[in-house]
């Protein structure tokens, strides 16, 4: 599902005397439909780097990331939308959200906006909401305001909403309890058992080791850093 | 006669006004520029229709002046005066009598015939100038038939008063093509705008002239939901009884006494003559002291 | 897939100077482009060329018209670009006072694009108007109020419903949220985000303001002096940019 072949980037920062930092070389993973590959490397190895690039947000400067049949790293802007929309989804460490949206409608939009009717939407949004602990009397509110624990949930939720046939993970157990945490498990394990495939990074050794098949130290791409 | 040329104007500028006149005969409702003089009288005094009553009245002509449908006002009297010393034509009151009527805000309830021609005093011939200032602009809006915008001149006065207030120089649409202002005659006249005389059109200010010629269409604007009608006062005329002519209400006294009687002194002194008597009228005969 | 816009290689110059020069890209049904840039940097210039207010001194901006496919609007007469104008294209301009007739009613500006493509019932047009209205939060009681009695905020979210009434397929942007207050401005992007989406718009939005873009383009040029130096996904675009005027951009954006 996913085959990231040989990419490379580096930034160049134009207005710092055109520095040019490469942050990855060579780098190639394979994931299949079932299968959840963990990102592991210390801090600043270029985990963050490689999702961001396999999710159309950084450039990638040569080598191939094929989801499904679309290429990523020469795709145009609208295949990379289509891309999100349909196929890959990604839920980011932080949520990111427009003031004066309801938490509801934050998790029905991604459903909304592959054409599910409307009641269908809400009826799903709500099973999630309530599975992942989020009170009722807060559906209605925008989660601006939420503490981070509960807006990580929103972000899970909505996140898992629409089922993506292949999924980023950016510390999806990061400041959950418990009881969330074993939720979140469950429905990252879910999703496997369903055919999607998934490249996570965990700081949760015990996730990590709960649920990833492969483990992909991006140490070894890293230019300055690899042995 | 007189020192002047005939008819005031010199040849020259009579030729400009009737070339300006046969093309907005040509394009009827289409406004056509023209060089408009000075005239011996201030602006807003009717300079658009004396300039082209000069321009088509000639020695044989008998010429009516009507203002507001009275043949005896300043303006109108003043207007007449002009042309007999100026022209030397012959002066008339009487609408069947009269081969050029030049008026101000009103059409005679007589229908016209096919020998006669009306002239109208315009103050602002462009329909579009309240809502679109630029010159510019509505000139393209004629010329591309843009005309939405009238229409919502006419949808702020539904909304405001509950119907079409507009009561006077409502806008009609030429012969399915141009929409011109009618001058400032009330929407009482509007369906006389379809008649068989030529009814010319002519301001001073703004220098330009149009025209409609005989038995042309003309079609007062309006919503399916909310029709062109045309309103005048719910009364008969207190002078000689018309029950379908345009009233003028005229207070009397202080006590609440009013009269209303018909706008057009022609018709009803006419009416009057052959009889007719309305509820606060005297006979004829008697009335002539 | 045809696209809805297809600009090809426009250029207007004012004299000697660039207005905008070399611009190319095809816009397709659904998308939101946002330009930025700085003041001068041609991005107006580039809005009224695509728009029709403006004739370029070279290229085609070829159209997806209903009834004959893409047709370049440059070369089509006026008539036909001007009704372009009121049906399948909206404009919605920085000042809403050049946007809108402020000695009409509310429910006047609204009807009036209805008027122009001859819709004739009072009724249904009045009908529309307070739909439309109640769209952009606008209630009801102030159909037969002025533009003049609304704040900027309101004069701004009219002159959207004015645009929209019609049911364009285009629209363009012109700073829509200049000159509002911050709490205004989010509101207007909220509602202007859900239009897009529930009309399943195409809009072409010209900002310097990079929240807007974040929020509201799929899509991203950055223009420098006429020229165009960077184009994308808006996100890959803020977040990792190539050029270095586009890094100069993003960094200098004060963080809250």
């Amino acid at each position: 599902m996913i085959s990231i072949e040989n990419i490379s980037k580096s930034f160049v920062l134009h207005n710092q005397g055109s520095a040019e930092i490469p942050v990855m070389q060579g780098a190639s993973i394979k994931v299949a439909p079932g299968e959840c590959v963990a990102l592991t490397g210390a801090s600043g190895a270029g985990k963050s780097t490689l999702m961001r690039m396999i999710y159309g947000n950084y450039l990638t400067a040569s080598g191939r990331i094929m989801i499904g049949d679309i290429d990523v790293a020469t795709a145009a802007p609208r295949e990379i939308i289509q891309l999100r929309r349909r196929t890959l989804g990604y839920v980011s460490q932080f949520l990111r959200v427009v003031p004066r949206v309801s938490t509801l409608d934050v998790v029905t939009e991604p459903l909304r906006a592959t054409g599910t009717p409307r009641a269908a939407a809400v009826a799903q949004a709500k099973v999630l909401l309530t599975r992942l602990n989020i009170p009722q009397r807060l559906w209605q509110l925008s989660p601006t305001t939420f503490s981070g624990g509960e807006q990580q949930r929103v972000n899970i939720a909505r996140g898992f909403a629409y089922s993506y046939p292949a999924l980023l993970l950016d510390e999806p157990t990061a400041s959950l309890d418990p009881t969330n945490r074993a939720t979140v498990l469950a429905m990252i394990t879910e999703a496997k058992a369903r055919g999607a495939a998934i490249i996570g990074i965990f700081h949760d050794h015990a996730a990590r080791d709960e649920i990833c098949d492969h483990q992909f130290d991006v140490t070894q791409f890293t230019p300055g850093l690899a042995a | 006669m007189s020192d002047y040329n005939f008819a005031y104007l010199d040849e020259q500028t009579k030729r400009m006004i009737r070339r300006a006149i046969l093309k907005g005969l040509a394009i009827p409702g289409y406004q056509v520029p023209f060089a408009s003089r000075e005239m011996p009288m201030p602006y807003g005094w009717g300079t658009g229709g004396v300039q082209v009553s000069a321009a088509v009245l000639t020695p044989d002509d008998t010429f009516k002046v009507i203002d507001q449908g009275a043949d005896d006002t300043t303006n109108a009297v003043s207007i007449r005066r002009f042309f007999q010393k100026t022209a030397g034509v012959a002066v008339t009151e009487a609408t069947s009598q009269a081969s050029v009527i030049q008026t101000r805000h009103r059409i005679p309830e007589e229908a016209l015939r096919d020998d006669q021609i009306i002239v109208y005093q315009v103050p602002i011939p462009e329909p579009l100038r309240f809502l679109e200032p630029s010159e510019v602009e509505t000139r393209k809006m004629h010329a591309l038939e843009e005309y939405g915008l009238m229409h919502v001149k006419l949808y702020e006065d539904i909304s405001q008063h509950g119907d079409i207030a507009t009561a006077y120089a409502y806008p009609v649409k030429v012969e399915g093509r141009y929409v011109m202002d009618p001058s400032p005659i009330p929407k009482f006249d509007n369906p006389k705008l379809e008649m068989s005389g030529i009814q010319l059109f002519g301001a001073g200010r703004e220098q330009r002239i149009y025209a409609i010629p005989p038995y042309t269409k003309v079609v007062s604007l309006d919503f399916d939901d909310y029709p062109f009608q045309p309103t005048k006062a719910d009364h008969a005329c207190d002078l000689c009884g018309a029950p379908d002519s345009y009233l003028d209400e005229l207070i009397v006294d202080d006590v609440g006494g009013r009269m209303f009687m018909c706008s057009d002194t022609d018709y009803c002194a006419t009416r009057r003559k052959q009889g007719h008597v309305g509820a606060q009228g005297m006979p004829y005969e008697e009335d002539a002291a | 897939m045809t696209p809805l816009l297809q600009v090809e290689n426009i250029a207007k110059f004012y004299g000697a100077r660039i207005g905008c020069t070399d611009v190319s890209f095809d816009l397709y049904p659904g998308e939101v482009m946002g330009i930025v840039g700085e003041s001068g940097s041609g991005k107006s210039t580039l809005l009224n060329c695509l728009a029709g207010h403006m004739t370029p001194d070279r290229g085609a901006v070829r159209f997806d018209t209903r009834a004959e496919g893409l047709r370049d609007t440059i070369t089509m007469s006026e008539p036909e670009r001007r009704m372009l104008g009121r049906t399948d294209w909206a404009f919605v301009h920085q000042h809403a006072r050049d946007g809108l007739r402020m000695n009409v009613s509310a429910g006047g500006n609204v009807g009036e694009r209805l008027m122009a493509v001859n819709a004739r019932h009072y009724g249904d047009i009045r009908a529309e108007a307070i739909d439309w209205l109640g769209r952009v939060e606008i209630t009801e009681d102030r159909i037969d109020d002025r533009p003049t009695a609304f704040s900027g905020g309101m004069q701004q979210r009219l002159q959207i419903a004015r645009n929209l009434v019609t049911r364009p397929r285009l629209v363009f942007m012109d700073e829509p949220t200049g000159g509002l207050d911050v709490s205004v401005q989010a509101r207007l992007l909220d509602l202007l985000r859900g239009l897009v989406r529930e009309m399943n718009l195409s809009a072409i939005i010209v900002t310097h303001d990079l929240a807007v873009v974040r929020l509201l383009a799929d899509r991203l040029m950055v223009m420098k002096d006429g020229h165009v130096i960077e184009t994308g996904l808006t996100d890959q675009v803020l977040d990792d940019p190539q050029h270095a005027y586009t890094q100069l951009l993003v960094s200098s954006v004060l963080q809250v």
